[in-house]
């Protein structure tokens, strides 16, 4: 009998649970370790920030879904990995700390066979001087924060209403964000129920961004051929913003915000502000801080811990000049170098190196956007972790499949308006996701699979992956054979 | 009150980024929520996503 444990019940440990539970015997167990109640629909949150759908519609309760297909929920939030074990248990644990309300603050060993670290991103709103919800800016990145951030945008449209000018700002509240297209999304969607509310002629919407060029979204941009020319996304995503009277500001590096104002370095090395009545802006993203102890319980935590917090994989870490990085420099099988039973999947492993051009301000600040860290390759490598693991258990001495997002492609679909006649969506297809120079010498990609369109078929693309993908989440009949 | 110069609601609009960017004709637009090019838009991308979706499984 094997003990599997999967930190983390969102797109990549969720996933990972779900299939060893349909891949593995009965007499094995699988433990989800993860601290909210609740599995998030996060790409949903978008609708739920601009007060088109309710909380309720992007989460539901992991525990009865658990219970029903024999997977162990332990609503706690893991802190400390003992891969050793220690002395006077040699067995591999994990350290949790109970966040279900019976057990509030109880701590827990966890002892397992193999572990999948799937705990995702802590959303880094620290980095930035009063940045995030409960200071002076929103955010969508959960669902609360969601509903919080509908409540003031529901709120303002009514002061509009009354004939108030507002100005929102969307975008990203540090140098070093990654997921733009989640604030590219939240800011086409926020135009266009404005319009739906009849207010647009009352309101400025502003997109701020650590992007070098618009359409950049931490994969150094897309080219996609489009009427006889090979075409930069930043066209697509400048063209969509003019049309729709979007200004944008890019290379900024927000470094504070006070109430109604933002405060940013720009690449140029100047130093600016903006004012604003509702500002959406998304974190950096970190590592959730696990700690990590040797059997003597000495902290081992920098050889299993990149610094920025997330696991070291079998990726290529060397520091090495930008120019000099390779695809296959990127994580294949998701294992830690230094255990062999533990892995990291999603967010939670440390990329080895930017994808868009790294650069820094005269001031030394670092501008641009981090790593891709998109749900496709989550759901992805979150699965292909759980197979390899299947195989270990039953005597492979080592992982043999592989999930590198060099080697993978994403499909991405951004709302810009959510109405299944007049709204649209930019769908976008990207291969690989990370640039492959060596294989497609021109623009690292293979444009024959990289494309992107704005149109309503999109809008219906996003509604039905929304469906899919929560009726799939809810593990019922039939759901291992929807793609990731 | 003069009259403002018209350069100046030139160079008002000069001064915004979007001033410098590609913008959609009547066509285009008109074909992002023209139904039926939409509903063979929705099976190509449907199509040419389940061809990334099995790229994307080989190692697994
Ligand atoms: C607003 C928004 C919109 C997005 N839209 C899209 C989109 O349209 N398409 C797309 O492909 N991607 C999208 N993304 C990105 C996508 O959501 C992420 O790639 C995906 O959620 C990553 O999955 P994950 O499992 O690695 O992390 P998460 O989904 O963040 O899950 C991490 C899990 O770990 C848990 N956890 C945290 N700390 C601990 C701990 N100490 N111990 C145990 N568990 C812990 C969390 O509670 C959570 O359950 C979007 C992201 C945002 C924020």
């Amino acid at each position: 009998m094997a003990r599997v444990v999967v930190l983390g019940a969102g797109i990549s440990g969720h996933t990972a649970a779900a299939f060893l539970r349909k891949w593995l015997g009965r007499n094995d167990q699988i433990v989800v370790v993860s601290p909210l109640p609740h599995y998030n629909w996060v790409p949903s949150n978008i609708w739920v920030g601009v007060g088109l759908l309710k909380p309720e519609k992007v989460v539901f309760p992991l525990a009865p879904v658990y219970r029903n297909h024999g997977i162990e929920f332990k609503q706690a939030r893991a802190v400390a990995l003992y891969p050793e074990g220690t002395d006077t248990d040699a067995s591999s644990a994990v350290e949790i700390e109970w966040t279900l309300e019976a057990k509030a603050g109880e701590r827990e060993r966890v002892t397992y066979d193999f572990l999948i670290n799937a705990t995702g991103p802590k959303l880094n709103f620290a980095a930035t001087d009063g940045l995030g919800p409960g200071k002076n800016s929103l955010s969508v990145c959960t669902a609360d924060h969601a509903r919080e951030t509908s409540r003031v945008f529901l709120e303002l449209i009514e002061r509009m209403k009354l004939g108030e000018r507002k100005r929102f700002v969307v975008g990203t509240g540090h140098g070093m964000c990654t997921c733009e297209g989640a604030a590219f999304e939240y800011a086409v969607n926020l135009e266009f129920e404005l319009r739906a509310h009849g207010v647009r002629d009352k309101a400025e919407v502003v997109y701020l961004s650590n992007e070098y060029e618009l359409g950049d979204f931490g994969m150094d941009g897309v080219r996609i051929r489009r009427s006889g020319y090979v075409t930069p996304s930043n066209i697509f995503t400048e063209s969509l913003f003019a049309e729709r009277g979007i200004d944008w500001i890019t290379r900024a590096h927000v470094k504070k915000v006070e109430p109604g104002r933002a405060f940013y370095e720009t690449l140029e090395g100047e130093e600016k502000e903006i004012s604003f009545d509702m500002a959406m802006l998304l974190p950096p993203f970190s590592g959730v801080g696990l700690k990590a102890f040797d059997r003597k319980g000495e902290d081992i935590t920098p050889r299993v811990f990149a610094p920025n917090g997330f696991m070291k994989v079998d990726a290529d870490y060397q520091q090495k000049p930008y120019e000099e990085w390779r695809s296959r420099d990127w994580p294949r099988y998701y294992q830690s170098p230094s255990f062999k039973n533990l892995f990291a999947a999603g967010i939670a492993f440390a990329p080895p190196h930017a994808v868009s051009r790294p650069r820094v301000s005269p001031k030394g600040t670092p501008i641009f956007a981090a790593p891709p860290r998109t749900g496709m390759p989550s759901a992805t490598i979150g699965k292909t972790v759980a197979r390899n693991i299947v195989d270990m258990i039953r005597g492979g001495d080592k992982p043999t499949h592989t999930a590198s997002m060099a080697e993978m492609g994403a499909a991405c679909v951004a709302s810009a308006g959510a109405n299944p006649f007049t709204g649209t969506a930019a769908s976008m297809i990207v291969f690989p996701i990370v640039p492959d120079f060596e294989r497609f010498p021109e623009y690292g990609r293979d444009l024959d699979y990289t494309m992107g369109e704005i149109g309503l078929a999109g809008h219906w693309i996003k509604i039905l992956l929304h469906h899919m993908f929560l009726y799939k989440a809810r593990l019922r009949p039939g759901w291992s054979l929807i793609p990731e | 009150m003069t009259e403002q110069p018209r350069e100046y609601a030139q160079t008002k609009a000069q001064m915004k980024p979007a001033f410098y960017a590609t913008k959609p004709t009547g066509a285009t637009l008109f074909l992002r929520t023209f139904f039926p090019w939409q509903v063979w838009r929705f099976l190509w991308i449907n199509f040419k996503m389940l061809i990334i979706i099995h790229k994307s499984h080989k190692g697994l």
